[in-house]
């Protein structure tokens, strides 16, 4: 009981210090008009709550740099996030870090027209699954950017963007997270110029069942640096990345329409480029709406280099690459599941609709066509799958480029 | 030091009292202002005009009490919808105040008031208005911003209770009472208001009180109009029909469509029919570490491997469910929750 009692007073003391930077700038956010910058100052802010903005226009957040202003929710003893914004438009937030925040770092839902840049979010220590979920996280958004954001050891993604539209996530980096940067359940995104390295998996590309938003489409990935995403999964088991096999660069799932180009995809040891159906997460789902194949995939003149290496031997998949391919486990990896309503009468699927691979450098490929191959859990260790990327030789229309309507 | 603190939010939330913020031209700076009590207010006892109620299933916000009242203003009635949802007139006031009894088991003893929530309906839009009761309880003050106070109690079996309590801010407020954007009640609709009340001089049904006082447009056959039960009362229905109440008022109010949780996919209003949408066997979407390892939501007969179970017996900010309105565990709403998933039938998964 007498512990109880001084933690309390502790707690009650860490309040009687803090309560004031924080209640004015929670004032300040609840009070701010449209065409209100919110200067932060400079210096490391202790938070204990969750700080929220909530039905405003036109507002900018702004701090004295990625290492001038740093919100500090190590000591957080409310609320599921370190930042919460909702039901607003054109919100700019930029120049400051969020740390060690007990939930997600900053969560924006329902707005429209939304900036990150020059936002760090980090949890210290490195990857630890007791981290927060997600670091920079819109949901049902549009007109989203991120750039020049960092995203360091979030338990799940650093930069998660969810069931939203029309986003653009650039020239930021992203390490030590389970998932550098993943776009689920989302439509038109261009994630270009990144820096993704030492994660689990790099990119993801992800579409879900049995949620509002499904029908992820048209995702470009392009010019991004994606090396060494090679950290053993770290996520809370029951998480849909949990399932991500380390050494991932990019993995598209149940996606259409996604090009993947101009990519320097360096040393993931398990799957440098991984185009599969939701089947392989051996989940279930009842969702009539949903469809769980990828089409219309092409990934063309990206640059592929991994050391021979053993894959992870954390994940079936990687057991299986390597009794099959032992250190060099190819490149690009294929389920061989393309959507059977595009499948012609002739068996032949068209271009349009296929996977297609084209001119990259030092490209090996499998397909495991799990449809065939996997029929008891020994089967696919007898036999020879697919290597040669003669199947997947046509080209597709490029996707055409973002563009977001962002009024500040 | 809890005085200077308390003098602290209150000096903020003068000094900001000139802002044009929309509350703010609603919102009188104190309780008092408003004359919707008898002096001293603190004895919290309503004038002729303003109507107490309660409702059927509570939400937990750390065991504080809370008392309810209703204002509407002069010749003006409420209106109902065929899905029994109510049109409340302009000017409406639904008033709640959340307090401590000095010991639980002395109900009505002595007590602490912690703070009262106005939800005030005006052209149409209801806004929220959070005022804080200060240390004399003498009168409770404007605060936009919410507040962290210390609170004690004696528990029901006799035990000290030590509490920081949270007086959301008005963002929070929104966070639990928006639907489609817009700001709403929770509480009093008709299935929640359907049952009896001990008025001053009598026993009688909320809602055919309010009908014969001339504030609710009349409803035929309130018998037979959904009632919900008190999860509370071990005797009002069965597990499943205290369970899905609990869920329904702790946690439906951001898990539903339209709901802030609705990217969830989990949907726990009590009509909600549809198994997985409820969370049997659903995997979770963006739950982080709070699926506490676990696979599905709920695994029918098995509360430890259900993550709901988990998170409502959590009081870690990035794990607990409801995000908001407490810092314990409401463990008499865990053992329900965990009987109803005990006694869920087992489910193939392909139900």
């Amino acid at each position: 009981m007498n512990l109880i009692r001084s933690l309390l007073f502790i707690q009650v003391f860490i309040v009687f210090i803090y309560a004031e930077f924080e209640q004015e700038l929670q004032l300040k956010l609840i009070l701010s008009e449209p065409g209100d910058t919110i200067n932060l100052g400079s210096g490391v802010f202790p938070i204990l709550g969750t700080l929220s903005m909530e039905g405003k226009n036109d507002i900018v957040i702004k701090g004295a740099g990625m290492n001038g202003t740093i919100l500090d929710f190590s000591s957080q003893v409310e609320g599921a996030q370190g930042i919460s914004i909702t039901n607003s438009k054109n919100i700019v937030l930029e120049d400051f870090t969020i740390q060690n925040a007990k939930g997600d770092a900053v969560k924006g839902q329902h707005i429209n027209g939304i900036t990150f840049r020059r936002i760090k979010t980090q949890w210290l220590g490195g990857p630890k699954s007791t981290n927060g979920a997600y670091g920079i996280y819109p949901v049902q958004c549009e007109n989203v950017l991120v750039e020049h954001c960092m995203a360091i050891a979030a338990s799940d993604a650093g930069i998660y963007i969810g069931q939203s539209k029309n986003i653009i996530v650039r020239y930021s980096e992203a390490f030590e997270n389970v998932a550098g940067i993943e776009i689920e359940n989302s439509i038109n995104a261009d994630v270009y110029g990144n820096n993704v390295h030492g994660n689990t998996g790099g990119i993801l590309v992800f579409d879900l069942p049995d949620l509002v938003v499904k029908e992820g489409r048209q995702v470009r990935i392009f010019e991004n640096i994606i090396k060494n995403n090679n950290v053993e999964n770290f996520a809370p088991k029951g998480n849909i990345v949990g399932k991500v096999p380390a050494g991932t660069g990019i993995m598209v799932m149940a996606t259409e329409q996604v090009e993947v180009f101009r990519n320097t995809i360096i040393n993931n040891k398990t799957a440098g480029t991984a185009i599969v159906s939701y089947f392989i997460t051996e989940e279930e789902t009842k969702d009539i709406q949903y469809n769980p194949y990828t089409s219309s995939i092409y990934i063309h003149d990206n640059i592929y280099r991994r050391a021979p290496q053993i894959p992870t031997l954390d994940h079936d998949i990687g057991i299986l690459l390597f009794a099959h391919f032992f250190r060099d486990v190819p490149d690009i990896i294929y389920d061989g599941m393309p959507d059977p309503k595009y499948i012609a009468n002739n068996g032949l699927i068209p271009d349009s609709r296929r996977l297609c691979i084209a001119d990259n450098l030092d490209a090996s490929y499998v397909n495991l066509e799990i449809s065939k191959n996997f029929e008891s859990w020994y089967s696919p260790f007898f036999v020879d799958f697919i290597t040669d990327d003669n199947e997947c030789n046509c080209m597709q229309d490029p996707l055409p480029k973002v563009v977001l309507d962002l009024e500040i | 030091m809890s005085k200077i603190y308390f003098l602290i939010f209150i000096l903020i939330g003068f000094s900001f009292s000139f802002s044009t913020h929309p509350v703010l031209d609603h919102a009188f700076p104190k309780l008092s202002d408003y004359k919707f009590f008898k002096q001293p207010i603190s004895k919290q006892l309503p004038k002729q005009n303003i109507i107490p109620y309660t409702i059927a299933s509570p939400l937990f916000s750390d065991y504080a009490e809370k008392l309810r009242f209703i204002s509407l203003p002069e010749n003006t009635i409420i209106t109902h919808n065929k899905d029994h949802s109510f049109n409340y007139p302009e000017g409406t006031f639904l008033i709640k105040t959340f307090y401590y009894p000095d010991d639980f088991r002395n109900p009505n003893g002595s007590r602490r008031l912690i703070e009262t929530r106005l939800l005030k309906k005006i052209r149409s839009e209801w806004i929220a208005i959070p005022y804080v009761w200060n240390n004399d309880q003498t009168e409770a003050v404007l605060s936009l911003a919410g507040a962290r106070t210390n609170v004690s109690w004696i528990h029901y079996d006799g035990s000290p209770m030590n509490l920081l309590y949270s007086v959301p801010n008005m963002n929070q407020c929104k966070s639990c009472h928006v639907h489609k954007n817009i700001l709403k009640p929770i509480g009093p609709k008709i299935r929640n208001l359907n049952h009896e009340f001990s008025y001053e001089h009598e026993i009688m049904n909320q809602l055919e009180k309010w009908i014969a006082l001339g504030i609710l447009e009349s409803l035929d056959n309130i018998d037979l109009l959904p009632s919900t039960v008190n999860y509370e009362n071990s005797d009002d229905g069965n597990i499943k029909e205290r369970a899905r109440a609990w869920l329904d008022i702790n946690c439906a109010h951001c898990h539903r469509s339209g709901g802030p949780a609705e990217t969830s996919g989990l949907y726990l209003t009590i009509e909600e029919n549809n198994f997985r949408a409820l969370g049997v066997y659903k995997p979770p979407v963006a739950a982080g570490r709070g699926s506490g390892k676990r696979k599905y939501n709920i695994v029918p007969g098995h509360p430890e491997k259900s993550i709901m179970e988990f998170r409502i017996n959590s009081t870690d900010p990035g794990i607990m469910m409801p995000e908001l309105s407490r810092k314990l565990i409401h463990k008499e709403g865990l053992e329900l929750i965990r009987a109803w998933i005990k006694n869920m039938p087992k489910i193939h998964l392909s139900y």
